[in-house]
C-alpha cells in the first residue's frame, strides 16, 4: 500500500517550548493511523504542523511526495488535506448550512452527493440546517466540524479526539460515521478513547514527550498491555 | 415640527458620513485584529483627491469614483506595506498607524496646500425642497440615500456572497477559514481595500456638505468613528451603522437643543453603553 504522507524527525516550537522533538510516521492511504500519547504528549501540535498552523523548525512533511512544510495553511489545504480540530473550530455565528458552504471548494454533483452522503449519517445537520452553529450540542458541533471536512474530495482527514467532552451514545454514533469514512478516504486520528481508536484503527504511533516512540499494527497494541501501561496509562 | 425634521435629516446625513468611515474600521478590527488609526487619514485623502478631480472635470460623478479608487490604493498600499508587517502586534499597530495617519495629513498639505478647500455642491444636488412648510435640503437627503446604499450593498455582500460568507467566517476563526482552503491575506487585502474605498467616498460626500475640507479633518471624523465602533460593537457591522445613525442623530439634537453638552454629548453616549453593555450595542461577548 502507497504511503500518503510521510513525517521525517519532524521538530516544532511553540514560542520559546520545544513541543515536538522528533515526530516520524507513515500514513499508508486508504487506513486509519491513530495517534496515540498522554495528554500534552504532542498530538495535536503533530497535526498542527502537519497543517501549516504550527511551523516545524526541523524535519520534513510529504503529502504524496510533495514537501508542504513550508506551505501556508491554504494551500496545504488545498492540496487535499481536510482538518477536523479538537475545539471542532465551527463558526458560532453562521447557519449549519453556511458552515458547510464555506467549506465548499467546487460545487458538482460529486460534492452534492458526498454532501448528502454525510447529511444521511448525520440526519441532526439536516434538521437544525439553517440554526446557527453556536447553538449545536457539543456531539452536533462535532458531527458538523467532520461533515465540513468530509465534504471536499480530500484525500486524508487530521480528526483530532472526536470523542472528547461528548456523552458515551454520541461517541458511538461519531465512531460510526469514522468507521463509515474509512472506506472511502485516509484518516489520521487523535484519540484518547482506547476503545475507539483500538475499533476504528488499522495501525498506530505513540508520541510521548514530543517523540514518537512505538508503533505497530492496532492488533499488536490491544494484546500488548504492557506498551499501553507505559505510554497510555492503561491496562 | 419642521425643526425635528431637519434636526433629524441632519443627523441621519452626518450618521452616514461617520458610518461609512466606521464601518470599514469594524470590518478591519473585526476580521484583521487591527486597530486602523490611519482611517481617517484615508477619509481626508478620498475628500482631497474626489473634490480636486471633481473640480477639474466638473463631473461629481467622477469625483466620486475617484475617490473610492484613491482610497482603495492607499488602502492596499497600507495593508500590504504598512500594516501586514505588524499584524498581531497591537502596541506596533497603533503606534505606525498613528504615524501614517498623520503622514498622509501633512501629505495633503504638501500636495493641495495647507489652507482649507472649497467643496461646491453640484448644481442638481443643490437646494431644498418644501413640503408642507418643512425644508428639506436636497443634498443631505443625497447622502442619507448614498449611505444606504452602501450600506445595502455591504450587507448583500457579506450575507448572500461566497466572500461575504468568507469574510464573516473569517472574524470569527481565522485559523480554522485557513484550514479550509482560504487564503486569508487575499481576504485581509479585499475587505482593508472595502473599508478604505467607503472611507474616501465619504470624506469625498462630506466636501459639499461642510462646504470646505482641510487636512485635519480625518483625525476629527475618525475620532467619531471609533466612538460609533465602540457603541455599535467591534467588529459588527450592522452595529456600525446603528450606532452612527445614534451618535449622528444626538449630536444634531444636543447641538440644538443643549449646545454646552453637543460635545460631551458621544463620550457620554459611548460611557452609557459601555457600562450597560460592554462588548458594545451589537457586539459579541469575550
Amino acid at each position: 500500500m502507497s504511503t500518503l504522507l510521510k513525517l521525517e524527525q519532524v521538530e516544532t516550537f511553540i514560542g520559546q517550548y520545544h513541543i515536538l522533538q522528533g515526530i516520524s510516521f507513515e500514513v499508508p492511504k486508504g487506513e486509519v493511523t491513530v495517534l496515540l500519547g498522554r495528554n500534552g504528549a504532542g498530538k495535536t501540535t503533530t497535526l498542527r504542523t502537519i497543517m501549516g498552523l504550527n511551523t516545524a523548525s526541523k524535519g520534513s512533511v510529504l503529502f504524496k511526495e510533495e514537501e508542504i512544510k513550508s506551505l501556508p495553511t491554504y494551500s496545504i489545504a488545498n492540496k487535499g488535506i481536510g482538518y477536523v480540530p479538537e475545539d471542532q473550530g465551527i463558526f458560532a455565528g453562521l447557519t449549519v448550512e453556511e458552515n458547510i458552504k464555506v467549506a465548499v471548494k467546487k460545487e458538482n454533483d460529486e460534492t452534492q452527493q458526498r454532501l448528502d452522503w454525510i447529511l444521511d449519517l448525520f440526519p441532526d445537520l439536516k434538521k437544525f440546517w439553517k440554526k446557527p452553529g453556536g447553538l449545536l450540542s457539543g456531539g452536533q458541533k462535532q458531527m458538523l466540524s467532520i461533515a465540513r471536512a468530509y465534504v471536499n474530495d480530500n484525500e486524508l482527514l487530521l480528526i483530532d479526539e472526536p470523542s472528547k467532552g461528548l456523552a458515551p451514545i454520541v461517541v458511538e454514533k461519531v465512531m460510526e460515521s469514522i468507521q463509515q469514512m474509512k472506506d472511502k478516504t485516509t484518516i489520521i486520528l487523535v484519540e484518547q478513547n482506547f476503545m475507539m481508536a483500538s475499533t476504528i484503527g488499522d495501525s498506530f504511533y505513540i508520541i510521548d514527550d514530543g517523540r514518537t516512540v512505538s508503533n505497530g499494527s492496532m492488533n499488536l497494541l490491544r494484546e500488548d498491555e504492557e506498551m499501553r501501561r507505559k505510554y497510555l496509562g492503561i491496562a | 415640527m419642521d425643526v425635528l425634521i431637519n434636526l433629524s435629516l441632519n443627523g441621519l446625513a452626518t450618521g452616514m458620513l461617520i458610518f461609512l468611515l466606521a464601518a470599514g474600521l469594524t470590518l478591519i478590527f473585526g476580521l484583521m485584529d487591527v486597530l486602523n488609526f490611519a482611517h481617517g487619514g484615508l477619509f481626508a485623502w478620498g475628500a482631497y483627491s474626489g473634490i480636486w478631480i471633481y473640480t477639474t472635470t466638473g463631473s461629481f460623478l467622477v469625483g466620486i469614483l475617484g475617490a473610492i479608487l484613491t482610497g482603495m490604493i492607499l488602502g492596499i498600499i497600507t495593508e500590504r506595506w504598512i500594516i501586514k508587517p505588524v499584524y498581531g502586534n497591537h502596541v506596533q499597530q497603533i503606534l505606525i498607524t498613528l504615524g501614517l495617519m498623520l503622514v498622509l495629513s501633512e501629505m495633503l498639505k504638501v500636495v493641495w496646500g495647507p489652507n482649507q478647500i472649497s467643496a461646491v455642491t453640484p448644481d442638481y444636488l443643490s437646494g431644498s425642497w418644501e413640503f408642507g412648510g418643512i425644508i428639506i435640503i436636497k443634498y443631505r437627503v443625497f447622502i442619507i440615500a448614498v449611505g444606504f446604499a452602501v450600506f445595502l450593498a455591504v450587507q448583500y455582500l457579506l450575507k448572500k456572497t461566497k466572500i461575504g460568507l468568507v469574510v464573516r467566517a473569517g472574524v470569527m476563526n481565522k485559523e480554522m477559514v485557513q484550514s479550509l482552503g482560504v487564503n486569508i491575506q487575499r481576504v485581509f487585502m479585499f475587505v482593508f481595500m472595502i473599508g478604505a474605498g467607503m472611507a474616501a467616498l465619504g470624506g469625498m460626500l462630506l466636501g459639499p456638505y461642510s462646504g470646505v475640507i482641510y487636512a485635519d479633518m480625518g483625525m476629527e471624523f475618525a475620532i467619531l468613528a471609533f466612538i460609533v465602533v465602540v457603541i455599535g460593537g467591534m467588529g459588527s457591522f450592522t452595529g456600525s451603522v446603528m450606532a452612527a445613525i445614534l451618535v449622528g442623530l444626538s449630536g444634531s439634537f444636543m447641538a440644538y437643543y443643549v449646545p454646552d453638552l453637543a460635545l460631551a454629548a458621544n463620550m457620554l453616549l459611548m460611557a452609557v453603553v459601555l457600562i450597560f453593555r460592554p462588548q458594545g450595542l451589537f457586539g459579541a461577548k469575550g
